[in-house]
C-alpha cells in the first residue's frame, strides 16, 4: 500500500495543479469547522471507501457544487448536508493518506477521451481489491502437484511415468526422491531411459501418492509458514531444509531403508 | 549393563538432561513398522526398533495368536532383533502395541505404501 500511495501521490500532484485554487479555499474551510469534522471523521473514514467506489465520476462534478456552496455560506456547513459530509471526510483523510480518497478522481483517463491502459486498470482493480478484501490480493499461491501416472511394466514392475515432473514441482533432486520412495516401499528400482522411475513390485497410483505426500510433509513443507518454497541442502553429511519464504531452517532426518527382509529364493550357499 | 549403571552417576553426564527430556517426550526412538511385497499378493510386515527390555519372542507369540499369522524373530547385525509377520499387519501391529502399553502412538512410524 505504501508504495502505491507514493505513486498515487505523484500522480496527484500533477493532477491537482489546476485544482490548486480550489484546494486553498477548502483548506480554509476545515479550519472554520474543525469541530464538526472531528466528530464526523470517524464515520466518514468507514463510509468513504464504499461511497468512493460507487460515485467516482460523480465526485468531480460534486466538487464544483461544493465550491459554490462554500462561497455562499460557511455556516451551512456545520449542519452537515450529505454532499458536504463527503467533502469533509475527504479533507479529513487528506492528512492521513490521500491515495485512497483521491483514488476515484485521479483516474488517469478521467476527463479525457483516450482509452484506458491495461496497467491503469490493473492498478485500479488491485487497489479496490486491497481495500475491500486484502486477503485476496496477497500473493499466496498453492502449488498443485499432478497425480502420479503409474503404468505396469510386465507383471512384476511398476513405472512411475511423471516422476521427473513431480520432482520438478517439488524442487527436489530426483535421486533424493527416488531413495525415499524406494526405502519406503522396501523395494529396488531405477530410472529408465525416459527418466521414468521403474520399481520392482506392484503398486497402485494411490500408493505413490501416499508416499509422495509423506515426502512432501517431511522434506518439502516448511514447518513455520507451510510454504513449499524451500531448498534442501547438504551440510557436512546432514540435510537441512531452508525456507525461501520465511528464512527458517531445520534439519531433516536422513533417509534410511531400515530392515529389509529377504524375499524371494535363497541361494543354496547362504 | 551393570558396569554402565555404576559408571554414570560417578561422572558428570552431559546427556542426563537430554535423556530426561526424552523420557518426558518419549518420541525419540521410533519403532518402524514396514511392509514388503512378496510374490503375488503376499506381503510381509517387519517391526524394527523395539526396546531391548522386551522379549521379542513373547510379543511375537501374542501377535501370532492375535492375527492368526505366522512370524519369526530375525537377528540383524545392526538393528538387533526384528519381528517378521506374514501378511500386511501394519495396522494390527500398531494398535496391538499401543493397547498393550508397550509404546505410545507417537513412537510408531508406519512405512510403506
Amino acid at each position: 500500500m505504501a508504495s502505491d500511495n507514493a505513486t498515487d501521490l505523484k500522480d496527484e500532484i500533477s493532477e491537482l495543479a489546476p485544482f490548486d485554487p480550489t484546494k486553498k479555499k477548502k483548506k480554509k474551510k476545515p479550519v472554520a469547522q474543525d469541530h464538526v469534522e472531528e466528530v464526523e471523521k470517524l464515520v466518514e473514514t468507514t463510509e468513504n471507501l464504499s461511497v468512493e467506489d460507487a460515485g467516482e465520476s460523480v465526485f468531480s462534478g460534486m466538487k464544483k457544487k461544493k465550491k459554490k456552496q462554500v462561497e455562499l455560506d460557511i455556516e451551512e456547513n456545520e449542519e452537515g448536508d450529505a454532499g458536504e459530509d463527503n467533502d469533509d471526510g475527504k479533507l479529513g483523510e487528506d492528512e492521513q493518506g490521500e491515495g485512497i480518497i483521491f483514488g476515484g478522481e485521479q483516474l488517469p483517463w478521467e476527463g479525457t477521451d483516450r482509452d484506458y491502459k491495461y496497467e491503469e486498470l490493473l492498478d485500479r482493480v488491485f487497489n479496490t481489491l486491497r481495500e475491500n478484501n486484502p486477503l485476496l490480493a496477497g500473493d499466496r499461491r498453492r502449488t498443485v502437484m499432478r497425480p502420479p501416472q503409474v503404468l505396469r511394466e510386465g507383471t512384476k514392475k511398476t513405472v512411475f511415468a511423471n516422476f521427473m515432473d513431480s520432482c520438478k514441482t517439488m524442487h527436489r533432486q530426483p535421486e533424493h526422491v527416488m531413495t525415499f520412495l524406494l526405502a519406503e516401499m522396501g523395494t529396488t528400482g531405477s530410472l529408465d531411459g525416459q527418466q521414468r522411475l521403474v520399481v520392482k513390485g506392484r503398486f497402485a497410483p494411490k500408493n505413490f501418492e501416499g508416499i509422495l505426500k509423506r515426502y512432501i510433509n517431511e522434506y518439502v513443507i516448511c514447518n513455520g509458514c507451510k510454504s513449499a518454497d524451500t531448498i534442501l541442502s547438504k551440510e557436512n553429511r546432514l540435510f537441512f531444509l531452508r525456507c525461501e519464504q520465511c528464512g527458517s531452517s531445520r534439519s531433516v532426518a536422513p533417509i534410511k531403508a531400515g530392515f529389509v527382509a529377504r524375499v524371494g529364493r535363497r541361494k543354496a550357499g547362504v | 549393563m551393570s558396569d554402565l549403571d555404576t559408571q554414570i552417576p560417578s561422572t558428570f553426564d552431559p546427556f542426563a538432561e537430554a535423556s530426561a527430556d526424552n523420557a518426558g517426550a518419549v518420541s525419540k526412538e521410533y519403532v518402524h513398522i514396514r511392509v514388503q511385497q512378496r510374490n503375488g499378493r503376499k506381503s510381509l510386515t517387519t517391526v524394527q526398533g523395539l526396546k531391548k527390555e522386551y522379549s521379542k519372542t513373547k510379543i511375537l507369540k501374542d501377535l501370532k495368536k492375535e492375527f492368526c499369522c505366522n512370524g519369526t524373530v530375525v537377528e540383524d547385525p545392526e538393528l538387533g532383533q526384528v519381528i517378521q509377520l506374514q501378511g500386511d499387519q501394519r495396522k494390527n501391529v500398531s494398535t496391538f502395541l499401543v493397547q498393550a502399553g508397550i509404546l505410545k502412538k507417537e513412537q510408531i512410524k508406519i512405512h510403506g505404501f
